[in-house]
């Protein structure tokens, strides 16, 4: 249940900021929905006249695959001397390529949070310093945390013929198309995994 | 060769010239430390470059092992991710039980029995004692003073061993349920956790004399890596990365959970924020943790383990099961259909040793959470790395990371 000074929080809210709506659903802080393209305004508003200096997560959501707005990034931020956290939800515009503000200008901390929610479900962040993906590698095709995205992953053709001849596997098992400490076909580990990039100092060119 | 040689003799000072310029103009190098390296306390990789001894930028480069927990909750019952959360901060897995099972009894509106909160607070405070006498032991080997970690490792020992009595598990306990925990305590267990109490608190004075003004230790912690009160609320850092900045607040003492506002303890917050005060809060939170361990062990309420009236969420009583209709009925859906969740969302952090670990679970009603997110403190830790590193040696990098005590199974999830 929400306790009074959340109530008072989410009152205050509202009633200071015209353009955010309640969210409901909350079992526990004060929680409401912006508008995308006010977020950013709301955001530094939250952190300058509000307090809450510190964010605590951003996760991206999936709402399903029929749902419209189907995509949206919730952040958690608290205030280290009221002791409140508030939720706030942005809803992506657009179905087909989603995308929210970055709260990377208003807290540092929102970089890897936003990077993670970009790399599993997809939502894109507008004016992201360095938004690649964070726990799946770089070449991976997919957002994992999509509601359409098998929980075993998908599985992929085997590249090199040969061993489906002899085998009779046809397809690489899911989570393995390209990971780290898998060799492809055709190349060996050196390439896909991490050395030390210029040894080339070492043998013929000198350093620099 | 002999051309050098010649041009050298010839302009002695041109050559210095030369070689100054050179260095000038050096060209950085890339150094990948990781992803298996004994300093990053698992399959963290950093991607280095130096200018000679000194880090002018840094990389982390994490994921190696992400397994993908958000997915697999949302495939599951709220009971059967509890094992998933063992694999979170695997050094103090009834840490993450706790959180995870508070998060969902609150959005369940569930208030569990006064024994069970009691358990959890005297496990969760073992736990963070194990945890932060392995993370000392590898910060302290880390920078070169290995016996330290013997010394850790004896104590750590004998809380695993009261864990394996207690839950049956020594590393992955999955003590809790949804509404409860899994055992109560065996006869005599209270008496042995106070006497490892004991042993703990000699082992940390141990520890203390062995580091605390040891030359070789200050020199490598000392003014290293030092964390602001601006970039700590920046980069939203938690627990003991917080409060080494001079910021007060734990969520223990800020918005108690499971009944710690009846125990009596201290929160130690540092001053300079370097890699030394991190070491000195972690060792005062040992003793403060052992004070609560005490409170509890003196003032167990007696009572149930589980919220037993909650219908629909808790499992019954084994006995009643085997004999009564209705409850072999209860028991059986909860098995199959989870525990029944309203619908609505929660975010509910708990003070982990590494941090602030949070869970925002999004329920639409029934057994499965509809998308739960973990909010790893390690992954916090490590996201402030790109500024904290650039500027120290590489010899610094291992003081760093063990200081700021970070567990990449949380970080990755």
């Amino acid at each position: 249940m929400l306790s009074e000074k959340d109530l008072e929080l989410q009152k205050h809210l509202l009633e200071a900021y015209p353009y955010v709506t309640e969210r409901p659903g909350s079992a526990d802080h004060a929680s409401v929905d912006v508008p995308a393209d006010k977020a950013l305004e709301f955001a530094r508003a939250l952190r300058d006249v509000e307090g809450f200096a510190a964010i605590q997560e951003c996760c991206g959501c999936d709402w399903g695959v029929d749902a419209s707005p189907r995509f949206s990034a919730i952040w958690h931020l608290y205030n280290y001397d009221k002791h409140l956290y508030v939720r706030m939800n942005v809803y992506a515009p657009d179905n087909a390529k989603p995308e929210v503000p970055s709260m990377c200008p208003i807290w540092a901390g929102a970089n890897w949070h936003e990077r993670e929610a970009y790399d599993l479900v997809g939502v894109r962040f507008a004016g992201h310093p360095d938004l690649r993906r964070i726990m799946m590698w770089d070449a991976y095709p997919y957002h994992p945390l999509r509601k359409d995205f098998p929980l075993a992953g998908v599985e992929v053709p085997f590249p090199d013929a040969d061993t489906v001849a002899q085998t009779g596997v046809k397809v690489m098992p899911a989570p393995q198309n390209g990971g780290p400490f898998v060799s492809g076909c055709g190349h060996t580990l050196r390439t896909s995994e991490p050395f030390g990039r210029d040894q080339e100092w070492r043998e013929n060119n000198r350093k620099g | 060769m002999a051309k050098e040689i010649e041009i050298s003799c010839a302009d002695n000072a041109a050559r210095s010239a030369q070689a100054e310029e050179e260095l000038l103009n050096c060209e950085k190098m890339q150094l990948t430390m990781g992803p298996s390296h004994p300093a990053t306390h698992g399959v963290l990789r950093l991607q280095l470059e130096v200018d000679g001894e000194i880090v002018t930028k840094c990389t982390p480069v994490v994921g190696y092992l992400h397994r993908g927990d958000d997915k697999l909750a949302e495939n599951m019952t709220y009971n059967q991710f509890v094992p998933f959360t063992d694999r979170l901060d695997y050094l103090a897995p009834i840490c993450n039980n706790v959180a995870y099972a508070l998060t969902v009894e609150k959005l369940a509106g569930l208030e569990v029995p006064a024994r069970c909160a009691a358990l959890r607070v005297l496990t969760c405070e073992l736990s963070r004692i194990s945890s932060h006498l392995l993370g000392l032991g590898v910060y302290a080997m880390d920078t070169g003073a290995l016996t330290v970690f013997l010394t850790t490792y004896t104590e750590r020992e004998r809380i695993y061993t009261l864990f394996e009595e207690l839950t049956g598990q020594r590393l992955t306990n999955s003590y809790t349920r949804i509404g409860g925990v899994t055992h109560d305590v065996p006869a005599g267990w209270l008496d042995r956790v106070e006497k490892a109490c004991d042993s703990i608190l000699k082992g940390v004075d141990e520890m203390e004399g062995l580091l605390s003004r040891n030359k070789i230790f200050l020199d490598r912690t000392k003014d290293i890596a030092v964390i602001t009160k601006e970039m700590a609320l920046q980069y939203g850092l938690t627990g003991v990365n917080l409060r080494c900045a001079g910021i007060e607040s734990d969520i223990r003492k800020s918005r108690p959970y499971s009944g710690y506002e009846q125990y009596d303890f201290d929160i130690p917050v540092g001053s300079v924020g370097d890699c030394y005060d991190r070491y000195l809060l972690k060792t005062e939170e040992i003793r403060q943790s052992v004070r609560i361990v005490r409170q509890v062990c003196k003032t167990l309420p007696d009572g149930p383990i589980f919220a037993e009236d909650a219908k629909n969420i808790c499992l019954p009583p084994k006995n009643r099961v085997l004999s009564g209709m209705e409850d072999l009925i209860q028991n059986f859906m909860i098995t199959t259909h989870g525990p029944q969740i309203p619908a609505g969302e929660a975010y509910f952090e708990a003070e982990n040793p590494k941090g602030a670990l949070g869970f925002f679970i999004h329920s639409k009603g029934g057994g499965k959470p509809y998308r739960l997110h973990v909010r790893g403190p390690s992954f916090v830790s490590l996201s402030t790395l790109p500024v904290l590193i650039p500027g120290c040696f590489i010899t610094d990098i291992p003081a760093i990371l063990g200081s700021l005590d970070f567990v990449q199974g949380e970080c990755d999830r």
